[in-house]
């Protein structure tokens, strides 16, 4: 009797213990939140949006690192998308379960999910920048320097590295979640397998196509690592192009915070532009869970 | 036309057309679109491959001269020609300010001031020619505990930064990975339905946060209620960034936990509980162990996680090169160095070859992490869920 009582109370403390550790994380998490929306959520106004930094950095807007950050992830998207959807379907509907070529493809998305992010950078500058681009200055512009040197193409090339398994892994859960049968019916009718992926298979996997896009997309605005070499600018006074550096959110935040002469000053701008980043990735990442939830629903269904 | 495409299109047809059809259609004809489009789907895939590859060649390419201690430093003449040009790359650094006086080479972060964008000096120039030199010192002074690459002489002792990283990586993970393998046995055997829709989204919340962000909160927040707490002396240090770098590894040690985990047959759950075992103690004796693996392969990428952590390390640890074992000493790490110091270098420089040798370094540990994890983890936990 006693005995079990005390199982009882050990049972309760152990497991009250591991209670204890979710909700330590969970703290955790609406604390950073908190902190960052209370100390930002003065400065997100359509002005502070909208406008140039001004007075060294010191007053004015973010405009131009969101600007930045926009064409960044847009041509991210461009150039991960596309890839991480094609490989997803060759290992979903091509490649047999356990084949090596297939097995190998695998670990090397996991790879590329685990590689740290700095060393995407040093690749971005080894190869796009150094190789890439210096030949094609050599090649194109008699050895001018435009292409050689770190700016938002290949920023965003690197980037599209880095998010690459992001897309595979969601795409390849979407395409799963398609019934064989539907496959097996579209092949009786006569189609082609190509064209059983091109009608069936791919629009009723688009949802997982678009969550995959939404994480990358959220993963790519908030990495800085990767391109603090490849073509992050401290300040600019124009938009940037192709061709130019450029400004970013979270560059922005790092070059403020740590780099800036006086902190103190900025210190309203850096959690402004904070909050701004986090509000991003956050609604982002938000509706990426939705997307998923509703995927995972159909699918179990 | 190949074998495989015959079943193919033989289960496609169906099998109640007539004989006569069958014959008509196992010779179906070569459809150029299928074949191509295969081909090109297969080609985009094996990317994946290539890019490891590519990423492995060409982050040891640039780190590669450094071994060059008898020829001269090979360079193409384009980029020869451009040499000039290149130096005035990026934010270079006034080279009085920093290195010549100071043994412990960065400082603290929150302290630094705005860098000087005047163009490089004379001394920080290096040409092709006195590579060979610099190359052969610095490969002596790799092993030393000297972090100094900005001075008349460089010392390029990477030993105190191995040691740095290392005890932030130790430090995170005693502060996440018991945090989070605990919260996921608390998701994965405890939780109602209720509580795991709220802690898993949380998780993939966290995990959603940029690294930036996470920085941003130790160096404005967490250093300051964490000195108050603990009295010590210098600000930004390694228990800072170790603990904020715990808080980005806590989604991956959760998720894959908590997989490994519900991975685990319920029959071992239901035969514990006939067996009279309480809720607590199937938990903690059959369903922990059996996922063991798991976890530790959780751990091992957890390690991953916080060993390349850059933006973190740069903003909540204080960036100074110590070689000292005091958790509540600055450190720098080797992927914070990288980060600090590769827009600042001369392309081609000794300095910049070493940066890109910590990088090949940094690359090969986490590829290996990665690999245990996949290969030998997986092998045992199948294994012992297949009770073989």
């Amino acid at each position: 009797m006693i005995n079990s009582i005390r199982k009882n109370i050990k049972g309760i403390a152990i497991e009250g213990i591991t209670l204890i550790s979710a909700i330590i994380i969970i703290v955790i998490v609406i604390v950073m939140l908190l902190v960052i929306f209370i100390g930002g959520k003065d400065h997100l106004t359509w002005e502070f949006l909208t406008s140039f930094p001004t007075e060294g950095m010191t007053k004015g807007g973010i405009f131009p690192a969101l600007y930045g950050t926009a064409l960044l992830v847009i041509i991210m998207s461009i150039a991960a998308v596309p890839f991480g959807t094609i490989t997803a379907i060759y290992l979903t509907e091509y490649a047999k379960e356990n084949s090596i070529i297939a097995k190998t493809i695998r670990f090397a998305v996991r790879t590329l999910a685990v590689i740290p992010s700095i060393i995407y950078g040093l690749f971005g500058l080894g190869f796009f920048i150094k190789f890439v681009g210096a030949h094609i200055d050599g090649a194109f512009f008699g050895g001018e320097l435009r292409w050689g040197q770190p700016n938002l193409l290949w920023a965003s090339l690197t980037m599209s590295l880095l998010t690459l398994p992001v897309v595979i892994v969601s795409v390849e859960e979407a395409l799963k979640t398609v019934p064989q049968d539907l496959r097996a019916a579209s092949l009786a009718l006569g189609a082609t397998k190509w064209q059983t992926i091109r009608k069936v298979v791919l629009p009723g996997s688009i949802s997982g196509i678009m969550t995959g896009t939404i994480l990358a997309v959220s993963r790519g605005a908030g990495e800085v690592a990767p391109i603090l070499f490849t073509g992050a600018a401290y300040y600019l006074a124009t938009l940037p192009g192709l061709s130019d550096q450029f400004m970013v959110l979270g560059y922005h935040i790092y070059v403020l915070t740590t780099q800036s002469a006086n902190v103190d000053q900025t210190l309203p701008i850096q959690f402004g532009t904070t909050c701004v980043l986090l509000l991003l990735t956050f609604t982002l990442n938000m509706s990426a869970v939705i997307l998923r939830y509703r995927i995972r629903k159909k699918k179990n269904r | 036309m190949t074998k495989k495409n015959k079943v193919k299109s033989s289960k496609a047809q169906g099998s109640d057309s007539q004989p006569s059809d069958l014959i008509d259609i196992t010779r179906k004809r070569f459809r150029v679109g299928d074949f191509l489009a295969e081909k090109i789907i297969k080609g985009v895939a094996l990317l994946s491959i290539t890019i490891i590859v590519l990423i492995f060649f060409f982050v040891f390419r640039e780190a590669f001269p450094i071994f060059n201690t008898s020829k001269e430093v090979k360079k193409s003449p384009t980029e020869l020609a451009k040499q000039d040009t290149q130096e005035t790359y990026g934010a270079v650094t006034d080279v009085d300010s920093k290195g010549t006086g100071q043994e412990t080479y960065g400082a603290v972060a929150d302290t630094l001031v705005k860098k000087d964008k005047t163009p490089a000096k004379g001394t920080y120039t290096v040409n092709a020619g006195s590579g060979t030199d610099d190359n052969k010192s610095a490969l002596n002074t790799m092993l030393t505990k000297d972090w100094v690459p900005v001075s008349d002489k460089p010392r390029y002792g990477i030993l105190s930064l191995i040691i740095g990283t290392f005890k932030i990586t130790l430090i995170s993970m005693l502060f996440a990975a018991p945090l989070a393998i605990l919260a996921a046995l608390y998701t994965a055997e405890f939780a109602n339905k209720k509580m795991k829709e709220i802690i898993k989204p949380t998780i993939e919340l966290l995990a959603g946060f940029p690294s930036v962000v996470i920085g941003f909160f130790a160096l404005m927040v967490l250093a300051t209620f964490l000195q108050n707490i603990f009295h010590y002396s210098t600000r930004l240090n390694s228990f800072v960034g170790g603990i904020a770098m715990g808080i980005a590894a806590i989604p991956i040690i959760f998720t894959i936990t908590e997989d490994a985990l519900t991975a685990v047959p319920r029959s071992f759950n239901e035969a514990s509980l006939a067996l009279g075992a309480s809720k607590w103690q199937t938990a903690f004796f059959v369903i922990l162990p059996a996922a063991t693996p798991g976890i530790f392969a959780a751990i091992l990428l957890g390690i991953g996680r916080v060993f390349g952590e850059t933006m973190i390390a740069l903003m909540a640890t204080g960036n100074a090169a110590l070689m000292d074992l005091n958790p509540f000493e600055s450190v720098r790490t080797l992927a914070a160095t990288i980060g600090a110091e590769m827009a600042e270098v001369v392309f081609g420089d000794t300095h910049y070859n070493v940066l890109f040798l910590i990088g090949s370094l940094l690359f090969v540990f986490t590829f290996i992490l990665n690999a245990i994890a996949e290969f030998y983890v997986k092998g045992k936990l199948m294994k012992r869920i297949q009770g073989k």
